[in-house]
């Protein structure tokens, strides 16, 4: 397997407080990865350690089979939008291009010129004058127009209206399309991920929860309703993800690779936000429990 | 050329809506043997979908015989769902809608009509009627 991302325990540490913890993940090369997690779950400090803004405090990751930020020839290959999509407000959109062009030796002009006419915008116009989602689509332009093998975008439509959002996803896709360069975005919400994406990654308090094909998470989880029962009477290869129960009722979701027979459960299957949401909950309780323990 | 849309509420998986209405496009005689499917990039571009959402539904319209991709043109539609009932389906649409009309007169709103519509057919098939 040709893998894009490769990280090994990879950890960060801000004095005592960990960004990044044990991270250990293989992401193939050519999909479009979503990266999701509440705020502070360490999201950027993975994509900044991935474009190499950021050094591993333990632990190593590689990009495209090279350490990030290394070299010139590492930082061609990778594109990066970082959060909010920073442009430089007094410099015009020509200006932006040209830097890129000065900036970047694989640098393509002639796509970025044909990006910005199709986008409708002047070249002349100061990037400070662009609303939110041609700011967007400018940085996206300048990140696309590198040629690079692997795209990788903080939050990138986490500001934007609905429209300037689908919009930039679209443009986003066809980028894939054309070039067929592997994305990594990260987004604290599911919905804005679940088309574009065909692999998830989930981090939660610095951990990463889960990370696998989007097809495969959802045809590997479900939900077991049924009459109150211990999860101990659960086949040994069901994965317990949650679990509530009332007095008479048990509702279990569970990581399980072939079907669930037991006729005593009904089985349904989760969206990928039930999805997302169980591996969230699951790791607040992971989190509390020590506390608990130590006040008793 | 048929336009794809997708509903995100509805459960189903957005490569088999796709599918779907490929199918119910072929039924309804809206695209015809010969005619291009929209390009990978025309779907993405209009949808903001993954393109491999996309293949993955190209695939399966291949595997079911119905479509066949030319490598660098586009893929085509290689066979008709609708046969030579499609002629009736003017008559009985016109019926459909003055049924329609008498039933909104009679109170019934879309969800009880859709009900109403779908318990029908499952009576109607169980009977081997249909």
């Amino acid at each position: 397997m040709i893998t894009v991302l490769e990280a090994n325990g990879l950890s960060k540490r801000y004095g005592h407080k960990w960004a990044l913890s044990e991270c250990t993940l293989a992401i193939p090369a050519g999909k479009v990865v979503g990266v999701v997690g509440p705020n502070g779950a360490g999201k950027t400090t993975l994509l900044h350690l991935a474009v190499g803004l950021l050094q591993p405090s333990a632990g190593s990751i590689s990009v495209l089979g090279g350490r990030p930020g290394t070299t010139a020839g590492q930082l061609a290959r990778v594109g990066f939008v970082a959060q909010d999509t920073p442009t430089y407000a007094g410099l015009s959109i020509a200006e932006h291009l040209r830097f890129g062009a000065w900036t970047n030796p694989s640098w393509d002009q002639k796509l970025a010129e044909d990006r910005i006419e199709g986008l409708g915008l002047d070249p002349g116009q100061k990037a400070g004058k662009l609303s939110g989602g041609q700011r967007a689509q400018l940085a996206l332009t300048l990140a696309v127009a590198k040629r690079p093998e692997l795209l990788v975008l903080d939050e990138p439509v986490a500001s934007l209206d609905p429209l300037a959002r689908r919009e930039f996803l679209q443009g986003l896709m066809e980028v894939v399309v054309d070039h067929g360069a592997s994305v990594v975005l990260s987004s604290h919400l599911v919905a804005d991920l679940e088309r574009v994406c065909d692999y998830l990654v989930v981090l939660v308090g610095s951990r990463l929860q889960v990370a696998g094909d989007i097809d495969e998470l959802l045809s590997s989880h479900h939900r077991l309703t049924g009459p109150r029962r211990d999860r101990g009477s659960l086949p040994r290869d069901h994965q317990v993800i949650g679990e509530s129960h009332t007095d008479r009722q048990s509702t279990l979701v569970v990581r399980a690779h072939d079907p669930v027979l037991d006729p005593l459960w009904s089985v349904e299957k989760l969206d990928l936000e039930d999805l997302v949401l169980a591996y969230m909950s699951r790791a607040v309780k992971v989190d509390r429990r020590p506390k608990l323990e130590v006040r008793s | 050329m048929i336009e794809f849309h997708l509903d995100a509420r509805s459960g189903v998986a957005p490569y088999q809506q796709v599918v779907q209405q490929v199918r119910h496009a072929l039924r309804l005689g809206l695209i015809e043997v010969g005619d291009q499917l929209p390009t990978v990039k025309e779907v993405v571009a209009s949808l903001a979908i993954n393109p491999n959402t996309v293949l993955k539904a190209y695939k399966e319209l291949e595997n079911l015989g119905l479509a066949a991709a030319r490598p660098g043109i586009g893929t085509f539609v290689t066979k008709t769902l609708s046969d030579d009932s499609l002629a009736a389906h003017g008559p009985l649409r016109q019926d459909l809608q003055r049924w329609l009309s008498k039933a909104r007169r009679a109170g019934l709103g879309e969800e009880s009509i859709e009900a109403l519509f779908r318990d029908v057919v499952r009576a109607s098939s169980a009977q081997g009627v249909a």
